[in-house]
């Protein structure tokens, strides 16, 4: 396969998985604003998002203050900002685009669905119906598209680094969501009923609420959300889960020159699959999720060398 | 002006090869139709069957109009067409070799040596080069309108890189989709093979000793208009679609960049103009192309189709002289009628251009798309007189022919169905002795009243084109 077209599919998932992830991020922090809390406890895991994605400049830029709705309009449909969801959206439809001759008719068709119905859609708009149900549309949506992927593609190496781009965004994602997510809950300490309702949100925004009582049938603690998000291996947006795919399909695209990105992949997998969260904890989870952010970085650079864009030229 | 209607004859009756058609239109009730054609509209946008529209915001797409009545062609006309266009397109590919080898034609003063050799179309690089099978334009795109009963005129004849076969082929899948009954009433002969025989020419012309070429086609990227097109044909052969940068020579050698390493290419279909294929010998500026791929051209390591220098047989101060090619290289008469054309560059067909600009077509030599054109009797005095400043400052730059009354054919419109004109290009396809084309062609249909200009550029639709099998 063309590198050029692998490249295109590879981030053309990557924006879409980047969209689904956004949603739910920006989607947990909406249900967890409407709990009772301070201003300044509420603005604060705002600021978080925009800080997570290191967009604090550029938010500055065109908003003065930090709240919800200005928050909101900058990663949902603010179309000068390169991460929000409607940049993403446009991304993987443009990328999708210039493969669209590798794509079948139906992804084709879902990613270009996608993309007119989100560019018809007004801040305003969305904001008048409900975000919520906003959230839900861009989730199904990127259901949709993998969905199509699955059931309409012959799973050659189109398929794989597809499947490539959505892990590493993933697992790249759901690090994100716990970073942000865990130390502002952590810091609040209390217990009772608004920490049930905010780690239950936690959990559902990746859709991990009813996992999470099946596999522990017990209540909601901080340490087993984290352990359960990064540790379990059958949790399809867990770390571990998608690093087990990851080592899977490098496996099956290897060349000669993947050698060193499967190695580090491997790794990355080693720690995850034979890691305790106790471990993980003690070491410091913030500091435990930016080195794997980080390795997950070089993981996608490696992949973008090794196959993507190849510098090599010898025949 | 008179002109030919394609359904209907001078005193109104229904021509016998619409008589069905016409039929079903009149017992369809206007809601059907209605509700069909919104149909149309929207899965064109949903599949995207866009072009892209030079002058317009970077990126932006349009939907080309898509007129749901078709243009039906007899049998018997078709039989006539295709044997012209065969004989024309064989001419033409004769006339490039003999260009670029031994200018038989130019030694025998049937064309001026001068109109050739210093066209800004001729490409010194082919001289002496041997393309696979003497064949220059592998696929070809002639404008053809009718003018009345069993008048045919060729308008162009596009031999560099003519687009357009995936409204032909979109515009039969629309019609099966919307209208299968009318398909069962219909003999009408099927086109959807186009990209096999393509494939098929393809790999016929692939490099000397290479048996099971690899093919591809490259296209200038995602902003070109055509692009939809690239990717549908790649797509339907079952090739790569890649761009210059997917592509490096080594020793000659062209290869693609692939996740597996490099991978050596045969045979290219390039739907990117000579003067980006190649920055080292064309332009230096592009980006598009690919650098020594020229010389790897030379060397025979790899086919492009089209040939590089093919824009010198259909410009458009060539043009006139194809008729004197087919009787010099077949020794046959032309079956196909050229429009007379008035070469500015003359003097004395310069003065009867500006004394007659009012009834004429003036057209840009080296112009396509249906930009930089005077139609005379659609135009203004401010237009005509800005055509006469620009004619007596490069008359060499121009040529004129009377304005055709183009055919025309009942079509959608916004009061309903009224005639609009059309014209058709079929898609013909060579290699070696052999010459062949899928039935019929895509049907262009100029969409506002009075238009005689058809391009997409120029907000022009289609029609699905039926050739009726007896």
């Amino acid at each position: 396969m063309l590198s050029r077209t692998a490249d295109h599919l590879f981030w053309m998932s990557r924006y879409i998985e980047r969209a689904e992830n956004l949603a739910r991020l920006l989607d947990v922090t909406w249900q967890m604003s409407l709990v009772p809390q301070s201003e300044e406890a509420a603005n604060q895991s705002w600021n978080a998002i925009i800080a997570l994605n290191s967009l604090d400049e550029a938010f500055a830029k065109k908003y003065a203050t930090v709240n919800g709705e200005n928050v909101l309009k900058f990663m949902v449909s603010d179309p000068d900002n390169f991460s929000s969801i409607h940049s993403c959206l446009r991304l993987a439809r443009e990328n999708a685009h210039a493969v669209r001759g590798t794509l079948t008719t139906e992804m084709w068709e879902t990613l270009n669905a996608t993309w007119l119905e989100a560019k018809e859609k007004s801040f305003e708009q969305l904001l008048g119906a409900g975000v919520g149900d906003y959230f839900e549309w861009v989730k199904m949506r990127s259901s949709l598209s993998r969905g199509t992927t699955l059931g309409t593609l012959l799973q050659d190496e189109a398929f794989h680094f597809i499947r490539l781009g959505t892990l590493l965004e993933r697992a790249d994602n759901t690090a994100r969501i716990l970073d942000v997510k865990y130390h502002v809950l952590r810091s609040h300490g209390d217990e009772g009923a608004t920490d049930f309702y905010e780690w239950g949100a936690l959990l559902r925004s990746v859709s991990a609420f009813e996992v999470y009582r099946k596999v522990y049938r017990d209540v909601i603690t901080p340490d087993r959300v984290a352990e359960l998000l990064i540790l379990n291996k059958d949790m399809p947006r867990s770390l571990h889960f998608c690093l087990n795919s990851v080592i899977k399909v490098l496996d099956l695209i290897a060349n000669r020159q993947s050698g060193e990105t499967a190695r580090q992949a491997g790794l990355l997998h080693a720690q995850l699959h034979y890691g305790r969260i106790e471990d993980i904890l003690a070491h410091g989870l913030h500091e435990w999720l930016t080195d794997f952010m980080d390795r997950i970085y070089l993981l996608g650079d490696g992949i973008s060398k090794d196959f993507l864009v190849p510098m090599a030229e010898a025949a | 002006m008179n002109f030919y209607n394609e359904m209907y004859d001078a005193n109104g009756g229904v021509r016998a090869h619409y008589k069905e058609y016409e039929d079903w239109l009149k017992a369809t009730p206007p809601e059907r139709i209605e509700r069909k054609r919104a149909e149309a509209d929207l899965a064109f946008h949903r599949v995207g069957i866009t072009f892209a529209v030079y002058g317009e915001e970077a990126g932006k797409e349009r939907l080309i109009p898509f007129d749901i009545i078709p243009r039906v062609i007899p049998s018997a006309e078709w039989k006539a067409l295709q044997s012209g266009l065969r004989q024309r397109v064989k001419a033409l590919n004769m006339f490039l070799w003999d260009v670029y080898h031994d200018q038989e034609i130019l030694k025998a003063g049937v064309i001026p040596a001068e109109q050739v050799l210093n066209n800004a179309q001729y490409r010194a690089v082919m001289q002496g080069v041997d393309v696979p099978g003497g064949i220059y334009a592998h696929i070809t795109g002639v404008d053809i309108v009718r003018a009345g009963e069993g008048e045919f005129y060729v308008l162009e004849d596009n031999l560099r890189v003519p687009s357009g076969v995936s409204y032909m082929l979109e515009d039969r899948k629309m019609m099966m989709r919307l209208f299968p009954e009318l398909f069962a009433k219909h003999k009408v002969a099927p086109v959807q093979h186009y990209p096999d025989m393509l494939l098929e020419k393809l790999r016929a012309v692939a490099p000397k000793g290479v048996t099971d070429p690899t093919v591809v086609v490259l296209t200038p990227g995602a902003y070109n208009s055509a692009y939809f097109e690239h990717t549908f044909l790649a797509q339907q052969m079952g090739v790569e679609l890649v761009e210059g940068r997917d592509l490096f020579v080594k020793d000659e050698v062209v290869y693609m960049r692939t996740t597996q390493g490099p991978q050596r290419v045969d045979v290219i279909y390039r739907r990117l103009d000579d003067d980006f294929m190649d920055p080292t010998v064309f332009r230096a500026d592009s980006s598009l192309g690919v650098p020594g791929i020229i010389r790897a051209y030379q060397a025979g390591n790899v086919t492009l189709a089209n040939a590089v220098g093919t824009g010198v047989a259909d410009d458009k101060s060539i043009y006139p002289y194809v008729p004197d090619m087919i009787r010099f290289y077949l020794g046959e008469e032309p079956k196909l009628n050229n429009v007379p054309t008035y070469m500015c560059r003359k003097k004395d067909d310069l003065a009867y251009v500006l004394d007659h600009l009012p009834e004429l077509v003036v057209k840009e030599v080296h112009g396509a798309g249906g930009y930089g054109m005077l139609v005379g009797p659609a135009s203004t005095k401010e237009q005509i007189e800005h055509f006469r400043q620009l004619l007596i400052a490069k008359p060499d730059g121009y040529i004129a022919q009377p304005t055709l009354a183009l055919s025309n054919c009942p079509t959608f419109v916004e009061e309903g169905i009224a005639p609009r004109h059309l014209d058709l290009r079929p898609f013909v396809l060579s290699s070696g002795e052999c010459v062949n084309m899928a039935p019929g062609g895509l049907t262009r249909v100029a969409l506002t009243k009075g238009s005689l200009v058809v391009n997409s550029s120029q907000g022009g639709g289609t029609k699905d084109t039926w050739v009726l099998e007896d």
